[in-house]
Formats: C-alpha cells, structure tokens, sequence
C-alpha cells in the first residue's frame, strides 16, 4: 500500500528495499505487533548472551592458571565407564528434540488443531523442565566435586565463575520458558485463541524457545567444546 | 483463517479505567505514564543538581562545609554523574517524551502493549527507590565514579564499597529491565502502529531521533547489564571476572587472573551509545522546534534522517576512545580515533543543515526556539572540543582533567537539557492546555544559557592547566596558579546561579497549570499530528473514534501559494499540488 508512485525503470535494489521497508502503517507486513517485539526482544537478548560469552572468552584467556580440560571436567561415569561429555550430549539432545516439538505446534496451531498445538507445547515444556533437571544434576556433581565460583580444583577460578554464570542465566531462560510454554498451552487448551483468533500467539513462543535452543547451541560449543 | 487487521485498521475503542487510580496511577494512558516518567526523572534529577552545587562549593571555598568530607566528595561525584546521564535524560528523553511523542505523533491510539508500558514505570521507579536507598545503606552509596571501573569500585578504601556499589549495580540492572520494557514498545510501535498515510519517511524528525535512540539503548544496555551482574558476583561470593591478584594494606585480596580493562570495554560498549541515546532524541526534537520556529522546511530531511540511522550504528564502534589511556594496544587507538572522527561528518551534516533551515527562514524568537538555537551554541562548543579528544595524542595530556569535564558537559549535559527545556515550553500547551508567562520563560533561558558558559568554558582552560577532574582540593599543588582558584570561584558563583534559576522554571510551569491563559489547540501554527488532537490536552485514546489520515510530510512551511503558512499533515494534497514525498 505504498503511498510512493515510484517508476522504477530498472531495478534499483536498495532504493526499492528502502520504499517497501517505508510504506505506511506496518515495516512488517502482516506481521502482528507481539511477534515483531518478541523479534526485537531476543535481539537484544542475543546481545546480552554475546556479552557474557566474550567476558567469559576475555577472562579464560586473561587468567594465568591453566583452564580445566572440558572432556574430564564433564565426563559421567556410567556403567563402570568413563564417557566424556556424556551428560551434556543427552541434554543438547533433549533441548534440540523440544525444538522439534514445539515447531510441530505452532503447525498445529495455525490448522486450528486445538489439542493438538497444547499438548505438543506441553511436551516442550516436560522437555524443557528435563533439561533443566539434568542442569541441576550436573551443577550438584559439580559441587560435590568442589568447583565453585570462587576456585575449583582443576585449575582456573574462572572456569566455575563462567560456568555457573553463564549455564545458570541459561537455564533461567529455560525455566522461564517452560513456565512460559505452559501458561499458553494451558490457555490453547481453553480455546482462547479459538475465540479472539490469536493463534499467533502459539508462533511467538516458539520464537522464544527456538531462541533458548540456538544459544544453547553457542554456550555448548564455547563451554564444552573448546 | 480470521483476516488480519493493522493497528490503524482497528476501529475498537480502547478500555477505558473508571476510577480514579485506573487513570492516574495504574495507569495505560502512554500520556499518563510520561508524565510519571518525566516527574520522577525531574526530582532525582535536583538531588543530582544540588549534589553538584556541593561540589562546586567544595571546590571554591574547600572546607568550608565541613560535612563535605574527600569520601562525600567522591559519592557526590559518582551520584551526580549516574543521575544525571541514566536516571534523568535517559528516563525523561525516552520514557518522558518517547512516550508521550510517539503514539501522538505518528497517529496511533497508544503503544502497542500499554500493559508492559505501565510496568516499565513502576520497575524505573523501583530502581530510582534502590539507588536512592544507597543514601542510607551503611557506609553510603559508591564513590566510584560513574564509571564504576574495579577493581577500586569494591575494594576498601573507595566509599560505598561495600553495600553502595550492591545497591547500585542492582539499581542499574532493574534500570535495564525497565528501559527493555519500555523500550519494546516504543520500537514496535513506530515500526508497526503508525496511522494509514504515514510512511516511515513523513515521520517528524522527533520519532526518528527517539526510535533510533530506542535501539541503541536496547543493543547498549545489554553490556552494561552483563559488567554489573559480574561486578556483583566479583563483590558478593568472590569471583574474579574483573580483578586481578592485588595486593591491599599489605594483605593479598582472594582473587586472581580477571580483567580490568574488560569491564571498561563492556562499560564503554554500552556508554558511548549512551552519549548517543540522549543526544539523537535531542537531535531530533530540536529539529522540529527550529522548523516550526522558522516556519520552514527542515533543510535536507533526508539527510537529517539517514544521519540519525548513520550516527546511531557508527556509536557502536568507537567507544575505547574513552580508554586511550588506559593501556590497551596502540593500534586500537588508531582505529577507534578514526572511526570517531568519522562521526563528526554526519554529526557536523546536521548542524549544517539546522544552520541552513534558520537561513532566511521566518525566525519566531519564541522561547522553544531560544532553547532551540542555544542548544546549536552549545553542541557545537562541546563537538569542537570533542574533535580534541577523539585524537589519542591529544587526548593523552587533557585525559582526566578538567576539558573533559568542560567537554562532556556541554555536549551531553547542557545540550540535551537545552532541547528539554525547549520541548517543555513547546509541548506544555498541549500537554496541560495552559500557556506559560513569556518573560518568566525568556528570563529562564537567558540566565541558563549565559550560565552554563560562564561554567563550562572556563573549565577549558582549567583542563589545559592540568587541573585533573574528580579531586577534592587542589591544596598547594605547585603547578596550579592561583588564577584557577579565581575560576573555580567564578564557577560556583555562576553554577548557584544557574541552579538558582531554575526555580523561575518551576515556578513558571507550576504557576502557569493553574492560573494561566487556556491554550490554543495549535498555538504555534505546527503541521504534525499531535496539534491535530480533538481535544487539548488529548484524551484517553487521543483521536476519538477515527484515526488521522496522513497526505504529506510534517514540514510543509510557508508553503508558496498556501493559505496558511503551515499545512497540516492531514490536509489532502490541493487539486493542483505535486506532493512533497518524501
Ligand atoms: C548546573 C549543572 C551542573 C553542574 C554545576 C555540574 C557540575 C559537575 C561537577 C562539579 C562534577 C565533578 C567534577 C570532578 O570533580 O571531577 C561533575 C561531574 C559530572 N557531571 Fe555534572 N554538572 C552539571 C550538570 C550535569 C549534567 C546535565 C550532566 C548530564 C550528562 C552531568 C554529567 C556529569 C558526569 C557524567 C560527571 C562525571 C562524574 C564522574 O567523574 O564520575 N552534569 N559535574
Ligand atoms: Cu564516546
């Protein structure tokens, strides 16, 4: 609904990007206004998470005691073996299955299948609050194994300091999720987005939850990983 | 499938709250809660006033009041300077008059979500009730700084280490949520709310200064947010993010291997944008005042805008130019003194181009335009002097003394305050329906404006003495003429004066909500939306059952051939007028 009666007579590629981007009303079109500020909302949350995870990189290369090796650091002992990293792969692989899940709602919810989209946000959030269960196995190890915030005895203070800084604001995240995921499943489970027709609703979740996911993926692979 | 409806397609009436603290006090009116935003950012920004009369008094006449000890010295400085940038102009810039602007301005019936606006109030005041309990929490507030660098800011022998700089952090991290909150909405509702005919590019320069200052606080603020919850667990269980292995009154701190200057870059990563959240509203406010003032077109009102957009992403890559002394690698100072001088081209395109609108333009000295063109004084004062300082080798010598001080205050302090006071006199009409007395608002500039020059310019001079900033007393020191002690008492005369002052201000806007004249809808003769309201002060939902249609850009001034010398952006184009589109 552009206002501008631009002839264009050849592609102008960023003057038309400019005019379709400054047409009355709406930059988004059809864009409902919550899921362009949950957009908004996560970007500056991306900066936050980048914020932590640059300290967290500044301080490990600025300490002078040697970082504590990850694969031993996190190794679970299962059946009488040693398996490094083992305890983190299966919540990597919980957190990215609830992606899976709640992906599948928000299709349900935009074919109006209204037990469909609630019970597959529920299963999101039983994933989610898994996830957060096997966190809190991983830091009561940790804590038997005597890392603390403040020193741990495989090397560097840093490494708890980060650690539990950074995976705890993460699960904060997560458990907010879940809460999150439960609140509106429980309300699609109501039909009150039958009724006001905001099934939209349903989609801006997931933004937050694919969100929680993907910096999952990062702290993974600057924590674990490297 | 339901059809999906824009904002300005939405033809429901809004709820309206019956009681009376439905309206005033929970209140979802953006108008409402701009003015609980803009009142409380006013009164904690005279506690951050009267805290710099005390200085100024210490430093002309030291000793004289004896409660101003070297640790009050050190809290006073450190409070006055974080009021002064973050709970005042952040707050009334944006939370004053983002909120009341934006909905009005570009024709909607309030913010996307009013519900998060309201709570955005309520955490703000949270977070101005910590920080002004860190009065009273034992051992006082922090003496820091307003930098808050460690590993001094938590270690013994600074003022406040203990609980004032907890009380602080937590004060700027509430802070931070509420500016998230706030700052959401302002966003998404200029992106997505805005009335049918308004194009991005006929919005008045005020919503673009707000909604680019908007998204630098929300990509700023997230660094600063990261520095305090850090610097609170190097405080409270002794991790060692930011400190490295001290050694204190003989005695060796727990800590080892953090980083200090790492707090500086995530510090500096949110505080350069801040200089930038405070001046681009200011920017674009005056903008509007010079053209309405002069009655003409803002020159260039694309260059006006793209240099907004243009500033805005350039401040996030040159904030170590506040660290050039603080040790980091030369060639860091190479980069980031070019990517500073950089900025001065858009920055200086817009100067330009206010100069120009004035150029021959049908000049009302009114008193927003006083402000207006008082404000072009003292950016440009306090933008020359920044050139200096953008230079690492100038910025050596001058780094830490008074100059910087002189700087800062008369681009980031005295400049938006400039602008904030003309907005006041220009919007209070509409805002209360009540004219203010001419000659108690001529009075209120004039001394303001000789004022700050009687304070801030001579602190110039005082920066090339090498008087250094954040003393108590200068003393005996050798290299310090007795002329600066003459300055400083000139300095304090003329800053008691200017605080002084203000109470004309007070008295004026206080004086006038009662007794003064009834407004006209449009006193000034101005073209955007907010002058259109049906009602002044504008009600609850601001435009009754229809939404304002727009046609034209907000500067169509002293048109050729018009009727008037202003046509309202409402007006449908005449049969045989070419658009001005912009
Ligand atoms: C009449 C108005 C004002 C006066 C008289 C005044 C005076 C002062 C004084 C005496 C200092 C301390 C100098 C030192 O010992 O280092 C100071 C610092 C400061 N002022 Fe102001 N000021 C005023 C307004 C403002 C405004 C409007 C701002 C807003 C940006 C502001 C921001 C600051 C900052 C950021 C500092 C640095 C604090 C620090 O060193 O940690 N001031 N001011
Ligand atoms: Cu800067």
């Amino acid at each position: 609904m552009s206002q501008n009666t631009h002839v264009a007579t050849e592609p102008h590629s960023l003057e038309t990007l400019v005019s379709d981007w400054s047409t009355d009303q709406e930059v988004f079109k059809k864009v409902q206004w919550g899921k362009a500020m949950m957009w908004i909302f996560l970007l500056s949350d991306t900066f936050i998470f980048s914020c932590f995870l640059t300290s967290y990189m500044t301080v490990r290369a600025t300490t002078m005691v040697a970082w504590p090796n990850p694969s031993e650091v996190f190794a679970l002992t299962l059946f009488g073996e040693n398996i490094p990293l083992i305890l983190i792969a299966i919540m990597t692989f919980v957190l990215i299955s609830s992606s899976g899940t709640m992906a599948l709602a928000v299709n349900f919810g935009y074919r109006r299948n209204r037990k469909a989209t609630a019970y597959l946000m529920l299963a999101t959030a039983l994933l989610g609050a898994t996830f957060v269960g096997m966190q809190a196995f991983e830091w009561s190890k940790l804590i038997a194994e005597g890392v603390r915030p403040w020193g741990n005895p495989f090397g560097a203070p840093q490494f708890g300091a980060s650690f539990f800084m950074i995976t705890g604001f993460h699960g904060f995240h997560v458990s907010i999720g879940v809460i999150y995921l439960t609140i509106i499943a429980l309300r699609v489970l109501n039909g009150v987005y039958d009724r006001n027709g905001k099934y939209e609703v349903v989609e801006i979740t997931g933004l937050y939850w694919h969100f929680v996911d993907l910096v999952w993926v990062f702290i993974f692979a600057f924590f674990y990983l490297w | 499938m339901t059809t999906y409806t824009t904002i300005a397609e939405d033809t429901r009436p809004l709820h309206h709250p019956k009681t009376w603290i439905g309206k005033y006090v929970w209140s979802q009116d953006h108008k409402v809660i701009a003015i609980q935003y803009s009142l409380t950012a006013v009164g904690v920004g005279l506690v951050a006033l009267v805290l710099s009369g005390l200085m100024r008094m210490q430093l002309a006449f030291p000793g004289m009041l004896e409660f101003i000890t070297p640790d009050a010295y050190y809290q006073f400085v450190t409070m006055h300077g974080m009021i002064m940038v973050i709970y005042l102009l952040t707050a009334l810039l944006l939370g004053g008059f983002g909120n009341y602007m934006i909905p009005l301005m570009i024709g909607a019936r309030d913010m996307v979500f009013p519900f998060v606006n309201m709570l955005s109030y309520w955490v703000y005041l949270l977070s101005v009730i910590v920080l002004m309990a860190s009065f009273f929490v034992p051992g006082g507030p922090t003496g820091a700084g307003w930098t808050l660098y460690p590993p001094q800011a938590i270690t013994e022998g600074t003022p406040g280490a203990g609980w004032g700089i907890i009380m602080m952090l937590t004060s700027l991290a509430i802070f931070i949520v509420a500016f998230t909150m706030g700052g959401l909405n302002y966003v998404t509702t200029v992106l997505q709310a805005r009335t049918k005919g308004m194009t991005l590019m006929r919005m008045p320069c005020t919503i673009w200064g707000i909604f680019v200052a908007t998204i630098l606080g929300l990509l700023a603020f997230p660094a600063l947010f990261v520095a305090a919850i850090m610097m609170t667990l190097d405080n409270t269980i002794g991790t060692s993010f930011f400190m490295p292995a001290i050694i204190s009154n003989n005695v060796a701190l727990d800590h080892s291997g953090g980083s200090p200057i790492l707090f500086q870059h995530l510090f500096w990563f949110f505080g350069h944008p801040e200089v930038y959240i405070v001046a681009l509203p200011a920017f674009g406010i005056v903008s509007d005042l010079i053209a309405t003032h002069a009655r003409k077109n803002i020159f260039g009102y694309r260059m006006m805008v793209w240099a907004i957009i243009i500033i805005g992403a350039l401040s996030f890559i040159v904030w170590a130019h506040h660290m050039y002394v603080s040790g980091m690698n030369p060639y860091f100072g190479f980069f980031f003194a070019t990517s500073t001088l950089i900025i001065a081209v858009p920055t200086a395109i817009k100067v330009y181009n206010w100069v120009l609108t004035l150029w021959r333009g049908d000049i009302h000295l009114r008193v927003p335009m006083l402000f207006a063109i008082g404000f072009i004084f003292t950016f440009i004062h306090g933008g020359l002097t920044g050139l200096f300082l953008g230079n690492v080798s100038v910025d050596v010598p001058l780094s830490d003394t008074y100059f910087v001080i002189g700087h800062f205050h008369m681009v980031m302090g005295v400049s938006p305050i400039m602008v904030v006071f003309g907005a006041i006199y220009h919007w209070y009409p509409k805002i209360t329906g009540r004219m203010w007395d001419t000659m108690l608002g001529q009075a209120h500039f004039w001394i303001t404006f000789l004022g700050v020059y009687a304070i801030y310019l001579p602190m110039h001079y005082l920066g090339f003495l090498g008087v250094p900033r954040r003393y108590y007393e200068m003393g005996e020191t050798a290299f310090v003429p007795e002329s600066v002690h003459l300055a400083n008492v000139g300095i304090t005369i003329a800053a008691l004066t200017v605080g002084a002052a203000q109470l004309i201000f007070f008295y004026n806007l206080i004086y006038s909500y009662f007794k003064g004249r009834k407004a006209d809808p449009n006193p000034w003769g101005a073209t955007s939306l907010e002058w259109l309201t049906p009602d002044t002060p504008p009600a609850h939902g601001n435009w009754g059952p229809d939404l304002p249609k727009v046609y034209r850009w907000a500067y169509d001034y002293s048109v050729p051939g018009a009727a008037q010398d202003f046509i309202p952006q409402t007006t449908p184009p005449g049969p045989d007028e070419t658009p001005h589109d912009h």
